[in-house]
C-alpha cells in the first residue's frame, strides 16, 4: 500500500508542486501590501522549471485506478505545455508593466491553467479529462479579459467564455453518450469495450464526434475556429502567445490520446473526420489570413492553418504520424513564442501597435529584430532549411506513408498560398518606407526572440533530440493504447 | 406506516408548492414557494435513505441558489408582468410540448425493464452497514481524491477570476470622504447673488476642489 502511495506521490509531484506554489503565491500576493507582480512571475517560471525536472523524474504508470497516467508521451507534452506557459509569462512581465495591468494574479492564473493542462495531458479517464479542461479554460477566460478596462480585452474574454462553454457542453454531451454506450469512462476500459462490441459502436460514435468537436474547438481547428481571430486580437499580447502555444499542445495531446487510445478501434470511422478538419483548417487559415492588416489576427489564421498541418499526422493514424504531429507541435510552439515576442516588441510612443504596416522599414531601424522576425516568418512559411519546413516534411511524409496522397497535396498547395502572407510581412519590413522606430524592449523579450529565432533557423542542425523524443513519446502512446 | 404518511404529506406539499411557483403573481412568492419545494424534496431524500443528498439540497439549493434567485428578483428590475403577456396565445403550444414530452415519458416507462436485483439495491442505497454519507466519503477521499481536489481547484480559479475581473481598489472608487465633507464651509461652495430683473445671473464656475479633480482623473 505504501509503495502505491509512493508512486502516486511521485507521479503527481509536479502537479502538487504547481498547485501549492500557485496557492502560496496567491496568499503572498493578497497579504502583502505592495504589488509583487515581477517577483510572482519569476517564482512561477522557477516553479515551472522545477516541475519540469520532476516530470522527467516521475515514474511511468497509471495511478488512482487509471485516472491519471504518466508515460513518455505525457512527459513530452508536459514539457511543451510548460515551455509555452513559461514563455508567455516571461513575455508578460514587460508588457503588463507598460500596459498597467501588471498584477500578481496573472502568474497565479497562468499556473492554475498550466495545472489544468498537465492534468489534461495525463488524463486516463473522461472525468479527469473534463476537470483538467475546465480548470485550464476557466483560468484562460480570466486572463483573456485581464486588461479589464480595455473594451477589446473584455470582449475577447466574454467571447471566448461563451463559445468555449458551448464547446465544453458539446464535449460533455459526447462523453455522456460514450459512457452510456460503453458503460465506462476509463480509457483502457473504453478501448476494450469499443473493440469488443460492435453494437455499442454506433451510439458511441456519435459521442466520439461530439468529443472531437469539443477538442477541435480548443485546438481552434476549422470549422470550430470562429473565436480565434477576435480573441487573439483582443486579448493582451502575452495572453495571445499563451493561447497559441500551451493550450493547443494540451488539446492536441488529449486528441492524440483519445483517438489513438480508447477510440483506436474506430480508426476507419474518425479518420475521415480528422482529414476534413485538417483540410478545412489549412484552407481557411491560408485564405483567411491574406486580407489581414493586424498582425495578431494574421497569427490567429496562421495558427488555424498550422493546427491543420499538425492534424495531418493524426489523420495518418500511425506511430510515425503521431510522432510527426508531436515534432510539429514542438516546432510550432517555439516559432509562435518567437513571433509573439516580436509583436510585444512593437511599441511606439508607449503604446502597443499591431498593424503589419507598423513594421514598415524595420530593417533600417532595428536590424536584429527585423532579422529575427524574418527568420520566424520564413520558418512559419516552411521554407527550407528552417524548422517549419522539417515539421511539414514529417507530417506530409507520414501522410504519404499511410496513402493519404490527397491530404499531402492539399497541404503543400495551401502552404504555398500561406507563404504569400508571411513573405508580405518580410517585404514590408525590408522594402517599404521606414516608419518611426519602436521603443526599447526589455532584455528578457529580446533574449526570448533571439532564442526562438535561432532555434527555428538552426533546427536543421539539431533535429535529433526532438524527433527522437517525439518518436519515443509516440511509441509510448501506441504501446499503452 | 409513519414513513408513508410523511411521504404523502411531503410529496403533496412539494407538488402544491411547485404549482405555486409557476402560478403565483408575485415573483418573491414564487421564490419562497421554490424554497418550500426544496425543503420537501430534501425530506423525500431523507426518507429514501439518501441523507447526504438531502443535506446538499438544503445547503446548496436553499442556502445558495434560492437566495441568489431572491437577490436577482429583488435587485434586478425585471418586468414580470411583461413576461406574462401572451399567456393565452402561447398556452396551446405549451400544452402541445407538454403532451409530447408526456407521451415520450410514457413510452419510456412502458418499455422500461427493471434489472433483476435492482429492487433490492433500491431498498439499501448504502453499501453494507455504513450510512450513505460515510460510503460516499470513503470513495471521494480515497479513490477519487484527485478529481475531488481538482474540482476544488476549479472553484478556486472561479473565485479568483471573479475577484480579478470585478474588484476595484478603494482609492480609485467613488467613495465619499466623510472628513472632507464635514470640513466643507458654506463659503467654499455657496455664493449669494442678487439676480437683476431681466438680466439674470452670470454663472461663475466654482473653484475646482481636490475631490473633483480625483474623480475626473
Amino acid at each position: 500500500m505504501t509503495s502505491m502511495a509512493d508512486i502516486a506521490l511521485h507521479a503527481l509531484m509536479p502537479d502538487i508542486l504547481i498547485a501549492l506554489a500557485a496557492m502560496g503565491l496567491l496568499l503572498f500576493g493578497v497579504l502583502s501590501k505592495r504589488d509583487h507582480a515581477l517577483a510572482c512571475t519569476v517564482t512561477a517560471v522557477i516553479v515551472f522549471v522545477v516541475a519540469a525536472r520532476f516530470i522527467l523524474a516521475a515514474p511511468a504508470g497509471a495511478i488512482f485506478g487509471g485516472l491519471f497516467l504518466t508515460d513518455d508521451f505525457t512527459r513530452y507534452a508536459d514539457m511543451l505545455v510548460l515551455l509555452g506557459c513559461s514563455g508567455a509569462l516571461i513575455l508578460s512581465v514587460d508588457f503588463n508593466r507598460r500596459e498597467a495591468i501588471g498584477r500578481f494574479e496573472f502568474p497565479v492564473l497562468v499556473m492554475f491553467s498550466a495545472l489544468g493542462m498537465l492534468v489534461m495531458v495525463s488524463a486516463g479517464n473522461m472525468m479527469t479529462l473534463y476537470l483538467g479542461l475546465e480548470l485550464q479554460s476557466l483560468a484562460l477566460y480570466v486572463v483573456a479579459a485581464f486588461a479589464r478596462d480595455d473594451l477589446r480585452s473584455t470582449e475577447a474574454g466574454l467571447k471566448y467564455f461563451i463559445l468555449s462553454a458551448l464547446a465544453s457542453g458539446l464535449l460533455l454531451y459526447g462523453i455522456s453518450l460514450v459512457y452510456g454506450f460503453s458503460g465506462t469512462t476509463d480509457f483502457a476500459g473504453l478501448a476494450h469495450a469499443l473493440a469488443s462490441s460492435a453494437r455499442a459502436n454506433d451510439g458511441a460514435l456519435v459521442g466520439i464526434v461530439f468529443v472531437m468537436v469539443g477538442l477541435a474547438f480548443k485546438l481552434s481547428a476549422a470549422p470550430f475556429h470562429m473565436w480565434t481571430p477576435d480573441v487573439y486580437e483582443g486579448a493582451p499580447t502575452p495572453v495571445t502567445s499563451l493561447f497559441s502555444t500551451a493550450p493547443k499542445m494540451a488539446a492536441m495531446a488529449l486528441l492524440l490520446r483519445l483517438l489513438m487510445g480508447p477510440f483506436a478501434p474506430l480508426l476507419s470511422q474518425w479518420q475521415m473526420l480528422i482529414e476534413i478538419i485538417a483540410i478545412a483548417s489549412m484552407l481557411l487559415g491560408a485564405l483567411g489570413a491574406i486580407g489581414q492588416l493586424n498582425i495578431k489576427r494574421l497569427m490567429a489564421y496562421s495558427s488555424i492553418s498550422h493546427m491543420g498541418y499538425a492534424l495531418i499526422g493524426l489523420a495518418a493514424g500511425t506511430e510515425a504520424g503521431v510522432s510527426a504531429t508531436l515534432v510539429y507541435m514542438a516546432i510550432y510552439t517555439v516559432m509562435s513564442l518567437g513571433v509573439f515576442g516580436c509583436i510585444i516588441a512593437m511599441r511606439r510612443g508607449g503604446k502597443q501597435v499591431e498593424l503589419i504596416s507598423d513594421l514598415a522599414g524595420l530593417d533600417r531601424r532595428n536590424r536584429g529584430l527585423a532579422l529575427a522576425m524574418a527568420a520566424l516568418m520564413l520558418a512559419l512559411a516552411g521554407i527550407p532549411p528552417l524548422s517549419g519546413f522539417w515539421g511539414k516534411l514529417y507530417v506530409f511524409y507520414a501522410a504519404v506513408q499511410s496513402g493519404l496522397y490527397g491530404l499531402a497535396v492539399i497541404g503543400v498547395l495551401t502552404s504555398v498560398v500561406a507563404a504569400f502572407y508571411y513573405l508580405r510581412v518580410i517585404k514590408v519590413m525590408y522594402f517599404d518606407e521606414a516608419a518611426p522606430s519602436f521603443d526599447h524592449h526589455s532584455k528578457a523579450v529580446g533574449l526570448m526572440i533571439a532564442g526562438c529565432a535561432a532555434l527555428s533557423a538552426l533546427f536543421v542542425f539539431v533535429p535529433g533530440p526532438v524527433s527522437q523524443a517525439a518518436s519515443v513519446a509516440a511509441h509510448a502512446l501506441l504501446g499503452a493504447g | 406506516m409513519i414513513a408513508s404518511i410523511i411521504f404523502y404529506i411531503a410529496s403533496g406539499i412539494l407538488l402544491l408548492s411547485a404549482a405555486m411557483v409557476v402560478t403565483s403573481r408575485n415573483p418573491v412568492h414564487s421564490v419562497l414557494f421554490l424554497i418550500l419545494a426544496f425543503i420537501n424534496a430534501a425530506v423525500l431524500f431523507l426518507l429514501a435513505g439518501a441523507e447526504f443528498l438531502a443535506m446538499v439540497l438544503a445547503i446548496v439549493y436553499i442556502g445558495a441558489v434560492a437566495v441568489l434567485f431572491l437577490f436577482v428578483v429583488m435587485m434586478l428590475d425585471v418586468n414580470f408582468a411583461a413576461l406574462r403577456e401572451g399567456y393565452q396565445r402561447y398556452a396551446p403550444v405549451g400544452a402541445l410540448v407538454g403532451f409530447v414530452l408526456f407521451a415520450e415519458l410514457a413510452l419510456v416507462v412502458m418499455n422500461f425493464v427493471i434489472a433483476p436485483g435492482a429492487a433490492v439495491l433500491r431498498l439499501s442505497p448504502a453499501p453494507g452497514d455504513v450510512t450513505n454519507t460515510v460510503a460516499l466519503g470513503e470513495l471521494i477521499y480515497t479513490r477519487y481524491i484527485l478529481l475531488f481536489q481538482l474540482s476544488g481547484m476549479v472553484l478556486l480559479v472561479a473565485m479568483i477570476g471573479a475577484i480579478v475581473l470585478t474588484h476595484r481598489d478603494r482609492k480609485k472608487s467613488l467613495r465619499p470622504d466623510v472628513a472632507r465633507q464635514q470640513a466643507r464651509q458654506v463659503a467654499d461652495t455657496l455664493t449669494m447673488v442678487r439676480a437683476e430683473f431681466g438680466a439674470g445671473v452670470k454663472l461663475v464656475s466654482p473653484p475646482a476642489t481636490p475631490q473633483a479633480e480625483e474623480i475626473s482623473q
